[in-house]
């Protein structure tokens, strides 16, 4: 398979972001793990051996679903729903892990260590763990752990140690922080599986390698049943490393409009969301071993941020994305909680799907702007993962009666 | 360069130079002061004052705590430079400020430098500045006359440690384990070994940080460093026993250099 990844970016810069801002005692880390990653970008036999355990063990490749349900009733473009969802562990974050996970083989360690913040990436990292034979150790914000219990209960399962980070704003990106403190203390025989398109060369690249699946199947699917490359792809951005997936393969076709939806939150006025390109909020600035443009303050402190999806609520924004979004390549929106919620209840009556909280921000995106599109254009919404673990959420998002009393009853059993 | 003119001069008289790290703000200005007048009085050589930031990912979970509690409490960057500066007007000892690249950026690289010069700061570490990612960082305090510490580790190869020489000024802050601050750094042969070697490739003062608990260790790095430097352990011996605490643990420091004339 032709590898093009060197028009991403030049010695880790993507435009004026990017780099590998960490301190000394990382750089052997970051440098045995970039010469690591250099060397599978030549290495044809790799990407064979890494698509091979998807299709063997993450079910790939994931079908391109045909929206009529959602077609019919807006009555313009045509839709088609990469199901990310289907992936073992029902996210798009398991093709990066898996990746990960024969990269660490290759250099010889045995233990894995991750961030989580919806605790997908956590899930994904326990189940690439429990599968190759390495101990991990998941690090979520003690608020993430809070809302996504039920990831937490199955990272356990599988094994992994899971640490509740209550530092900063005890979410994602202190998570990060986390992480790498623990990576900087035992890069001998440690690993850090970072789940996004962030953090420091070379794992904006890295993981943007390994999602480059979603849109390499999505080109041969879409070839085959619309003979035509689509109008427009929508993906939700949190870290990016979904909508890097979806987006890589059509960089270089100008015809394709790439649309990235980040969390809108409570809206723009509020101040209470993560969208850091959209509401135009987010400065340059390097934190978390990297430069890209994040939410802070006017000293430079990082802003508390906001999301009913904990996989989107984040500060920073990968490099390749914020420079993308500079050249206008990308075009980056905003979908808010409420509209989000709206979208969910479309998507499941009319597709049968159940879409993740972060994927239906693609598809609000997409629903927003779907007058103007026209009945023979062909629409593509990466449905990044299901959203069985968003139940509790949706349920409180919904006020149902029926699921308030269910976690109540159950509340009350354990109770006493 | 002004520091290393100080050092050199200060080593003249001392087994080894200490210098202490506080956490500006933490857990108030009045308790930075007073340790300050302590440091002063106790025969410190050096000052090593922490802007805070919300991301600090050199730290461990001591000064991270402190870090976000100062920020809770609403201190601007703007009201640490004004203490650091009536701290160098009032006090005939080196500061230093260290702080995370990002508040350095987003006061701007050259204005913070400036800044620095002009509240009468020696220089600046900022771990996260990376050598080849941060030059202009480093360029343009050498410029000024302003030390920009660089950092070393037993990860730094010969070729390496003769690039954080060349790039950074003042002196080498050598960091003599993995990890982060605050857990304790045992200094086994193999370490002093490192840092000899450090010292002897780049021919510039080693300062060593990381872990360090008390006069043992302290002595322990005689002959080998020429800066120990101390700084989650100030912090829990204030946290603990108070000032008068801290006047005891530096006493009982000092004594490392008793008799060395
Ligand atoms: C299902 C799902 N989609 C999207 C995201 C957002 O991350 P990214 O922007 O890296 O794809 C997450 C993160 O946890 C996720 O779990």
């Amino acid at each position: 398979m032709k590898q093009q990844i060197n028009y991403l970016g030049q010695n880790g810069y993507f435009g004026a972001y990017g780099g590998r801002f960490v301190p000394e005692i990382l750089i052997p880390a970051v440098d045995e793990l970039n010469q690591a990653f250099q060397e599978i970008l030549q290495d044809g036999e790799f990407f064979k051996q890494y698509y091979d355990l998807l299709m063997d063990f993450s079910g790939r490749p994931t079908p391109l679903t045909y929206a009529a349900g959602l077609s019919e009733y807006f009555g313009k473009a045509k839709i088609f729903i990469k199901r990310e969802d289907l992936n073992h562990s029902g996210a798009h974050k398991v093709n990066n892990v898996l990746g990960q996970g024969l990269l660490m083989k290759k250099l010889g360690k045995t233990r894995v260590i991750a961030e989580t913040g919806a605790g997908q990436h956590g899930v994904a990292t326990a189940i690439m763990a429990a599968k190759m034979g390495f101990k991990a150790t998941i690090y979520m914000g003690a608020e993430d752990a809070e809302r996504q219990y039920a990831n937490v209960f199955w990272m356990k399962q599988l094994g992994a140690e899971v640490v509740p980070v209550t530092s900063g704003t005890a979410t994602l990106k202190d998570a990060i922080n986390e992480a790498l403190r623990d990576w900087a203390g035992n890069f001998d025989n440690t690993h850090y599986a970072l789940g996004t398109a962030c953090g420091p060369r070379p794992f904006p690249e890295m993981v943007t390698y390994f999602q480059s699946v979603i849109s390499k199947e999505m080109k041969k699917q879409l070839k085959e049943l619309c003979g035509k490359y689509p109008d427009r792809i929508y993906s939700c951005l949190g870290g990016g490393s979904n909508a890097m997936g979806a987006f890589v393969e059509f960089l270089q076709e100008p015809e394709v409009e790439l649309i990235a939806v980040e969390a809108g939150g409570k809206g723009e006025a509020s101040g209470k969301h993560a969208s850091r390109i959209a509401y135009d909020k987010a400065k340059a600035g390097v934190s978390q071993g990297y430069k890209t443009l994040f939410l802070q303050d006017e000293d430079g402190q990082m802003l508390d941020t906001w999301s009913i999806s904990a996989g989107l609520d984040y500060v920073g924004v990968s490099p390749i994305l914020a420079h993308l979004a500079d050249t206008g390549r990308v075009r980056v929106e905003a979908a808010t909680d409420a509209e989000v919620i709206d979208a969910f209840q479309l998507i499941i009556s009319k597709e049968g799907l159940i879409p993740a909280l972060e994927s239906t921000h693609a598809f609000a995106g997409l629903f927003r702007e779907i007058a103007d599109t026209k009945p023979d254009d062909i629409v593509v919404v990466n449905m990044s993962g299901r959203g069985d673990k968003d139940i509790f959420n949706i349920g409180e998002a919904l006020q149902d009666e029926g699921w308030k009393t269910f976690v109540k009853e159950r509340g009350k059993r354990y109770a006493d | 360069m002004q520091i290393e003119k100080m050092l050199e001069d200060a080593k003249k008289t001392k087994k080894i130079l200490l210098m202490t790290h506080q956490i500006i703000g933490y857990p108030d200005f009045e308790t930075n002061e007073k340790a300050i007048e302590c440091f002063c009085q106790n025969g410190v050589d050096l000052i090593e004052l922490q802007i805070p930031f919300s991301d600090p990912i050199a730290d461990g979970p001591v000064f991270t705590k402190s870090n976000q509690t100062v920020l809770e409490k609403g201190i601007k960057v703007n009201e640490c430079l004004h203490f650091v500066e009536k701290m160098t007007r009032k006090y005939p000892i080196p500061f230093l400020i260290m702080t995370y690249y990002n508040i350095v950026y987003q006061y701007g690289v050259e204005k913070f430098i400036d800044r620095c010069k002009e509240i009468g700061v020696q220089g600046t570490i900022v771990p996260d500045a990376p050598l080849d990612e941060a030059r202009s960082y480093y360029d343009y305090s050498r410029e000024q006359g302003l030390a920009a510490v660089s950092i070393a580790t037993p990860y730094s190869d010969e070729e390496r440690l003769q690039v954080i020489a060349a790039v950074g000024s003042g002196f080498i802050y050598y960091v003599p384990r993995k990890g982060v601050t605050g857990s304790k750094t045992s200094f086994a042969s193999e370490v002093l070994g490192g840092i000899r070697k450090a010292k002897e490739v780049t021919g510039k003062m080693i300062a060593v940080g990381f872990g360090i608990q008390g006069a043992d260790d302290v002595a322990n790095l005689v002959g080998a460093a020429d800066i120990a430097i101390i700084g989650s352990k100030i912090q829990q011996v204030i946290e603990a026993e108070g000032l008068n605490g801290l006047d005891r643990f530096l006493l009982s420091i000092a004594r490392v250099n008793g008799g060395s004339q």
